[in-house]
């Protein structure tokens, strides 16, 4: 890891409510290295896509700032996978994979070998033609990533892509990307509400506090690469690791300490 | 159930056929009055005259001319300004409460306005087609960019595209299918009023055909006209489909 690429400072985000001020980060920072796999886990309205639109530049902080650490001045900053349904579909398989480098005129030829090559991996070689509606959702954010990787981003924002999906789509998606990010080792920030995928992807995973979107613990993830999900969720390691993970997050989740205060108070009375 | 779709069809192709049939009946029996409803025969005929002798061919083409200059008068600035109105809050405040306030006047009580301000030419004429098309198209432009999913904003915000590129491939294909139904909406609107509005001071067009018609009592070639733009209508309308399903391939499909 060769410096951060991605630095998050003093990040704040305030809205303005009818009932009052609502902080959703309040003075958020940390780094991510070059070439890390980093996931970001906390519980749901913890902030984390707030973070991820700020770092994506899609929304800006109301304090501090994020900054990437940009190589080459013709790669983008940043590529998100969105959360959901985020290919457009007026446009064909190749041509939602081809956006990006449409956009930032990219000659016609690069963008034609990057793309075929993208969705050659992620196995959308003969759907090329197709429209989204003839796609199941699977497929649809299998298209978000290759238009997200054909771009070729410094850095990779992953705002829980795989949530939508049964968990049989999830776990081979989880294994795709695996096998995509392996060739390239970019710099991905991923964010996720499952323990499960946050250790199964992740080289170093943030649990993100309920309170202000606060880091509350960072955990290194030490299985060697390649990975394959489905040996790697039969080793101890893995149990202990999701273990520990979600016992930090588990004081997180509103509805879960008030579960747990209310047994114990019945317990006592 | 195939039994019965082909009865039905066999049904609906017979019913218009069966009424001509009638009509003629009645009209060569003189059970209805033959100066109002001439029989279809002898309005074929007439037709067939029109269509020799010439005046059939250069009023339609008059009047088609007219309506096509019309639609793209008013059919793209507005195409212009509901793109604008669906992506810029602030263009839609200023512009939307003028569209409200001018869309609930009848387009043609506007027509002695219009020909005080434009003159009894073709102008007049064009801009009566062009106030028809407008309306519709820009309000369903405004409306169909307006209904686009937010993500797909940020889609385009996040791969770069910036200004014109936003319209072109977010606004625009999005709002697409909106957009073609006030196109429709639009042209059809066109046809009534420059029917009404070459009724009014023209010289030339099929409204001039039908008015004329009605001055000299030729009841025939009002018939004639009114079939004439009868055609022209279901062609229109045959042909807005095609664009549409040549624009909107996604759309067919489903």
């Amino acid at each position: 890891m060769s410096g951060a690429k991605i630095r998050f400072e003093n990040v704040e985000k305030r809205f303005a409510l009818r009932a009052g001020e609502h902080v959703a980060l309040g003075g958020v920072s940390f780094d991510v290295g070059a070439g890390e796999f980093f996931v970001i886990v906390g519980p749901s309205g913890c902030g984390k896509t707030t973070l991820l639109r700020i770092a994506a530049g899609l929304d800006a902080p109301t304090s501090g700032r994020v900054t990437i650490a940009h190589g080459s001045a013709d790669r983008p900053g940043n590529a998100v996978v969105f959360q959901g349904e985020s290919i457009f579909p007026w446009m064909t398989v190749r041509e939602n994979a081809a956006y990006g480098l449409k956009m930032r005129g990219a000659p016609q030829r690069h963008t034609d070998e990057v793309v075929a090559h993208y969705l050659d991996a992620t196995g959308l070689r003969k759907f090329a033609d197709a429209y989204p509606h003839q796609l199941s959702g699977g497929m649809k954010q299998r298209v978000s990533i290759a238009r997200a990787f054909a771009c070729d981003p410094e850095v990779l924002l992953m705002d829980e892509p795989f949530s939508a999906l049964d968990e049989q789509n999830r776990t081979l998606l989880q294994q795709e990307l695996l096998r995509i990010w392996d060739e390239t080792h970019k710099t991905v920030v991923f964010i996720t509400h499952s323990v499960d995928e946050a250790v199964t992807l992740g080289d170093r995973i943030m649990v993100m506090s309920a309170d202000r979107g606060r880091p509350k613990a960072f955990v290194d993830v030490p299985f060697a690469r390649p990975r394959s999900v489905l040996d790697l969720r039969a080793t101890p390691e893995y149990g202990r690791l999701f273990h520990d993970i979600w016992s930090q997050l588990r004081d997180e989740i509103p509805l879960a300490g008030t579960l747990r205060q209310a047994h114990g108070d019945a317990v006592a009375g | 159930m195939s039994a019965e779709a082909s009865r039905d069809r066999i049904l609906s192709v017979a019913s218009p056929i069966a009424l001509f049939v009638l009509w003629e009946i009645a009209a060569r029996s003189h059970w209805i009055d033959t100066r109002f409803f001439p029989a279809p025969s002898s309005i074929a005929v007439t037709f067939g005259e029109l269509i020799r002798n010439g005046t059939l061919l250069s009023n339609t083409l008059v009047t088609l001319e007219r309506l096509a200059i019309g639609i793209v008068v008013g059919g793209v600035p507005a195409l212009l300004i509901g793109l604008a109105m669906g992506l810029y809050r602030p263009i839609y405040a200023i512009v939307d409460p003028l569209i409200s306030a001018t869309y609930p006047i009848p387009k043609s009580a506007i027509l002695p306005l219009i020909l005080l301000v434009f003159g009894l030419g073709e102008a007049s004429k064009i801009a009566m087609v062009a106030i028809g098309m407008f309306y519709p198209v820009v309000i369903n432009t405004a409306a169909g960019v307006r209904q686009i999913q937010p993500i797909y904003f940020d889609v385009g915000r996040n791969f770069g595209a910036r200004g014109w590129a936003v319209f072109r491939t977010i606004a625009f294909p999005g709002a697409l299918p909106v957009i073609m139904t006030g196109v429709k909406l639009g042209a059809g609107l066109g046809l009534i009023l420059i029917a009404i509005a070459e009724m009014v001071g023209a010289q030339s067009g099929l409204g001039f055909m039908l008015w004329n018609a009605w001055q000299v009592l030729q009841v025939n070639v009002m018939y004639a006209g009114l079939i004439t733009i009868a055609v022209i209508g279901f062609v229109l309308t045959v042909l807005l489909n095609e664009l549409e399903r040549f624009l909107i391939p996604a759309r067919t499909r489903r």
